[in-house]
């Protein structure tokens, strides 16, 4: 709107500005949990994830080995070299010899401690640490370091989530759970709501404005309502908890958007093409199969979409009609639910296990938002 | 060689009349055009011949069977629509194909008919393709190849060409008559809006308006002798003047004078009954000459001069009780606007109608 | 046994379930059109025509079954177990089980909760949807934009709810903060810049509040005295409850402002969010609307598209400047989409329950209507109170099924 030339950079630049601070906002939860993954128990206790973007400053503390095994003759005195950091090294920005002073020296300086002794500290870690032979005995001397630490992120959390882990930490049989009420749950809906479209959008019979009427009613009803009803159903003819209960209801409580949407979409296809095909000789049944579905495929994609997301992402159906007492048919949802519950404070398997949960909806939104932005256009009721 | 017969068929919604007791016997080889305004019910009527449409009344007969209640693919039909529906999923071969494929046809079979239909339309080289990668002429002859690979009885067309641009339409309507040249035994039957279509393409034309058939015949029949006012305004561009007179002498020729004193002695019969009655004198813009002499058929004043070289097309003030009326002069000629000018016209291109609009020729 | 593995067991329904659903179409066609109405011999005609009468219900059963038994059913069943007792062996019981659930405490802490749910969330979510759809219209990674922001559509309440309570982590006072909510917090201390981001901006953003609603309020309360306006008795109601509802809101927010310059702000102490009655419950909102406001985003970009163009340009020749533009045109124009998000969201709100689930499981008086009804049902394993609890959510959801079934009737005419 503000397309006038000349006029435009000012208003346009704190446009850019505010969505660009939006997007950082709405990113910056899931980030944090991303990053969270990555990170070990300890770094994810001692520092904010957005610390570990960038190289830290941290307080170690290291003691110079056993003077009684290792001290070496140095005429009167004696002498314990050797180097703090067993193979894993630091950067070393300041050093101390007590708790109260941690950063008294720099690298390279001796420390001169109260009863005479020295201890000199090089960046590398090497150190020399003299004294008499009463001095240089008993335990090693404490060395307290603030060195800079690079990024240090680790996949181990994966493995352990994914492989290595036990019981609860374990969520392959969740995932795996999660495919096999996912797939089932969203292909069966979409071939009964197609046929069920299709009636509602090119045959001619009465009570149909009625029944179109009723599956916009149900696209609201609460699926509460449904729970304990139908888990006495499940349980009187003998589905009980299982996928078969499971699949039956997200079949169902998913029909009403299903039908919605594919009847939408197949409305809008052109009646010519329709007709063309009945004077072709084909009958209703091979019109459904060999016009319709395959010129509905966005909308069948659309949908689709959508039931994935939601069975994938559900918990309430899961729990009610799936899980039973042993737990063997956990879902993922359910099985971040109860980690929430015993392990709050670990985050490292938390976050990994829920970043683990979101990943395939995540991949799903991005390969298909085209179809799912669609959906959401039609399926919303105008 | 297929006729069809149409016996008082009509059409009701509820309670609303859309057809009328239609009665028409179509030929073996005719190329019937159903012609009228939007809202006539000439697509229904199609419709219904095609099955897609229930008859609510009268019988439906094609090729000497009643086939009120037989589904579209068993009346021996093909239709070309509108929209060509074609069906974007498919190639122009399966589009072509798909009927035959339905039908149980050999692979042999179908693919033969689909070859020679593509040759015979220019198709070949775009069998591969989706009807998405075709142009608008090039759709239009892949939904004419879908029809005649079938080899109905009956073509059908449903306003085939107006979705084509100026041009492309009088290229294809050429072509749609060279086809129809090419089978002549095959019957026909196009709908159209369009007068022009209905003048060249035609057999003969059924003027529909309301829900009737307000006349069934030839072109030049229906642009020479029209049964009523509709059909004369209808056929012909621009439509007939229609001018007040009243008559004065009957009997084998009927004289009339107008209101502003103009008069005409026309050449068509009339009884005694309808002397001293009002009627409507209708003569073709294209008839209309100007004149000097006392012997014209109205005075007007000339409103809108219309130069084209070709021809000039005078649009006169509404006056003397008539509407405005229209001249359509051979070659160039000099007029001012406001200039008060005489027409007249060759007695025997005279029409003349009665109060009801009904011509006295077929009376 | 083979069928024990649950991957073979989904991989069998999928045949069976999708084979199933195809042959049933198929055969029952083909049976349909050869047997019981042959299209030949003498009734070919009559026969066709009987067949296609049945054939749509053909198509339909499957569907309708499902929805009959699995949403039509279970409305009707769940009213009758609102009004018996399990206990007593399904006796019935009027409306005892709605008399004990009255006179819980905890029942209108759900209540209040889901009102405020219902006010904060569509609202919020639509207004940020709307800023967003509006911005990122004229720019060129502006797709990008709505696609990241977007994308929470696709993560899981749950997952969100520890995406989120990562954020509002506490940590005891002396170690690092890990929670980005607090360390934010703890930066105040209560200097110019905690005045100026913890009281003079809520301010603001408090009195914008109120103004708009007094706004709205206004449009909706004028009608009841001026003349001209459409006095169907319909609407007086309608006029009537956003009225008293302005004036409520316009009440608290200003009260709220006030308590904002009073209260002494804990400075320098880590918060343990979740547990601070009132705010906990906000901070739970905020999850949702960060998942909702991409869904809303969508729809009134797409409206927004949709506007012609031609108005634009016409108020901007008539001297319009971009805020006019937006909120006199614009605005307007998308009136209708913006009352269908707000209805979407308002549903998705009543249904919530995951988020309370996951993160407080209703402690701390965070209790919404569809945990408590959880509650109710499998915890406590009282079927009564958690039947009427449904029906209450029912109760709340029936205006909008009402409002969308007249819409969708009206629009089929």
């Amino acid at each position: 709107m503000a397309s006038i030339a000349g006029k435009k950079s000012g208003l346009t630049w704190a446009v850019q500005i505010s969505v660009a601070a939006l997007v950082l906002l709405w990113l910056f939860p899931t980030v944090g949990l991303f990053v969270s993954s990555f990170r070990t128990a300890d770094q994810i206790s001692s520092s904010g994830w957005w610390a570990a973007l960038f190289p830290a400053e941290q307080n170690e503390v290291y003691r110079a080995s056993d003077p009684d095994d290792t001290r070496v003759a140095d005429g009167d005195n004696f002498v314990v070299t050797g180097n703090i950091f067993e193979g894993d090294p630091r950067e070393i920005r300041s050093w101390g010899v007590s708790s109260r002073d941690v950063s008294a020296y720099q690298p390279g300086e001796t420390a001169e401690m109260k009863d005479g002794e020295t201890l000199t500290l090089e960046s590398d870690g090497n150190y020399v640490w003299r004294g008499d032979d009463k001095q240089l005995s008993g335990r090693g001397q404490r060395i307290f370091i603030t060195a800079t630490v690079p990024p240090d992120f680790t996949t181990g959390n994966y493995e352990t989530i994914l492989l290595s882990g036990s019981g609860q930490d374990n969520m392959a049989k969740a995932f795996f759970n999660t495919l096999t009420v996912t797939i089932p749950a969203t292909i069966i809906p979409i071939v009964v709501a197609a046929f069920a479209a299709y009636a509602l959008a090119w045959m001619e019979f009465p009570g149909r404005a009625l029944l179109i009427a009723a599956v916009v009613g149900f696209l609201v009803v609460p699926l509460q309502l449904a729970l304990i009803p139908l888990l006495r159903l499940h349980l009187e003819i003998g589905i009980g908890k299982g996928y078969l209960g499971v699949w039956l209801a997200h079949t169902a409580f998913g029909m009403p958007l299903a039908v919605y949407l594919l009847r939408n979409y197949m409305v809008g296809l052109p009646r010519d093409i329709i007709e063309n095909a009945k004077v072709d000789g084909a009958t209703d049944f091979q019109i459904f199969t060999k016009i319709i579905l395959p010129l509905s495929f966005p909308a069948l994609a659309s949908f689709a979409i959508f039931q994935f997301l939601w069975t994938w992402n559900d918990l309430l159906v899961a729990k009610v009609f799936l899980i039973d007492s042993t737990g063997s048919t956990t879902v993922m949802t359910n099985q971040i639910v109860e980690l929430l519950g015993t392990r709050g404070g670990n985050w490292e398997i938390l976050a990994t296990a829920a970043f683990v949960s979101i990943a395939v909806p995540l991949i799903v939104f991005f390969a298909m938002q085209r179809y799912l932005v669609r959906g959401l256009l039609a399926g919303s009721v105008k | 060689m297929t006729s069809l017969s149409l016996k008082d068929v009509s059409k009701s919604y509820g309670t609303v009349e859309v057809l009328r007791n239609i009665n028409l016997e179509i030929e073996p080889g005719e190329l019937i055009v159903f012609v009228g305004p939007s809202g006539c019910g000439k697509s229904t009527l199609l419709r219904m011949i095609a099955g897609l449409e229930r008859i609510t009344g009268g019988t439906l007969e094609i090729g000497d069977m009643v086939v009120n209640d037989v589904p579209p693919a068993q009346r021996g039909i093909a239709m070309v629509f509108q929209s060509y529906a074609l069906y974007p999923h498919m190639t122009v071969y399966d589009n072509m194909a798909f009927a035959l494929k339905l039908a149980g046809k050999s692979k042999d079979e179908i693919d033969t008919a689909v070859r020679a239909a593509a040759d015979r339309l220019q198709l070949t080289q775009y069998l591969d393709r989706l009807p998405k990668a075709l142009s608008g002429g090039q759709r239009q002859r892949v939904a004419i190849g879908r029809s005649i690979v079938r080899d109905p009885k009956v073509f059908l067309f449903d306003e085939p060409l107006s979705n084509l641009d100026a041009a492309l339409r009088v290229a294809t309507r050429i072509e749609i008559a060279q086809l129809k040249e090419s089978m002549p035994e095959s019957t026909m039957i196009y709908v159209t809006h369009d007068q022009v279509e209905a003048m060249t393409l035609a057999s003969r034309i059924v003027v529909l308006h309301g829900g009737d058939v307000e006349q069934f015949g030839a072109p030049l029949e229906l642009y020479e002798r029209p049964a009523n006012t509709f059909v004369a305004q209808f056929i012909g561009s621009p439509a007939m003047n229609l001018i007040e007179a009243t008559v004065k002498v009957a009997g084998g020729q009927t004289s009339v004078v107008m209101t502003d004193g103009g008069h005409a002695d026309v050449p068509i019969a009339s009884t005694d009954a309808d002397v001293g009655k009002t009627v409507k004198l209708g003569v073709r813009p294209e008839d209309l000459v100007l004149t000097e002499s006392d012997d014209y058929l109205v005075t007007a004043d000339v409103e809108i001069v219309e130069a084209l070289g070709e021809t000039t097309v005078l649009y006169f003030k509404a006056q003397n009780g008539n509407p405005g009326l229209i001249a359509k002069l051979p070659g160039i000629h000099e007029i001012k606007r406001g200039t008060k000018v005489r027409l007249t016209a060759a007695e025997e291109k005279l029409h003349l109608f009665d109060a009801d609009g009904k011509s006295f020729l077929y009376r | 046994m083979l069928t024990e593995n649950p991957a073979v067991l989904g991989l069998l329904t999928i045949v069976i379930g999708v084979g199933g659903c195809l042959g049933y179409f198929y055969f029952s066609n083909l049976i349909l059109d050869k047997l019981i109405f042959p299209a030949s011999g003498p009734k070919a005609g009559s026969n066709i025509n009987r067949a296609n009468m049945v054939r749509p219900w053909l198509f339909l059963f499957p569907a309708i079954f499902a929805l009959t038994l699995y949403l039509a059913y279970p409305v009707f069943e769940t009213l009758r177990l609102s009004l018996t007792d399990r206990d007593q062996g399904g006796a019935f019981v009027g409306l005892a089980n709605y008399h004990q659930m009255m006179a819980e405490p905890k029942f209108w802490e759900a209540v209040q909760n889901n009102m405020l749910w219902l006010i904060i969330v569509p609202a919020a979510s639509t207004a940020f949807g709307l800023l967003v759809a509006q911005l990122t219209d004229r720019i060129k990674w502006g797709n990008l934009a709505k696609s990241l922001i977007f994308m929470p559509m696709a993560i899981s309440f749950v997952g969100a709810s520890v995406i989120f309570k990562l954020i509002y982590d506490t940590r005891p006072a002396d170690q690092n903060q890990i929670g980005v909510l607090n360390a934010v917090w703890l930066r105040f201390d209560g200097g110019i810049g905690s005045v100026l981001f913890l009281q003079v901006l809520p301010s603001l953003v408090l009195l914008a509040f109120a103004g708009i609603v007094a706004y709205v309020a206004w449009i909706f309360a004028r009608g009841i005295v001026a003349k001209g306006e459409d006095k169907s008795v319909w609407l007086l109601p309608l006029r009537l409850f956003v009225a008293v509802a302005g004036l409520w809101l316009i009440w608290t927010s200003l009260s709220s402002l006030l308590g904002i310059w009073t209260t002494q702000l804990p400075y320098g102490e880590p918060q343990t969010w979740l547990t601070i009655p009132l705010w906990n419950s906000f901070l739970l909102m905020v999850v949702l609307i960060w998942i909702q406001t991409g869904f809303a985003m969508v729809i009134l970009s797409a409206a927004l598209r949709g506007i012609p163009e031609e108005t634009v340009e016409a108020a901007i020749i008539d001297g319009a400047n971009p805020f006019q533009v937006f909120f006199r045109i614009k605005v307007p124009q998308i009136m209708g989409t913006i009352v269908v998000v707000w209805t979407t969201i308002t549903l998705t709100v009543l249904k919530v329950f995951d988020i309370v689930f996951a993160m407080t499981n209703g402690q701390w008086e965070t209790q919404v209507l569809a945990n408590y009804m959880y509650d109710k049902l499998f915890r406590a394993n009282d079927w009564g109170v958690g039947s009427a609890s449904a029906i209450i959510i029912m109760v709340l959801v029936t205006p909008i099924l009402v409002w969308n079934v007249y819409n969708a009737r009206k629009e089929m005419k």
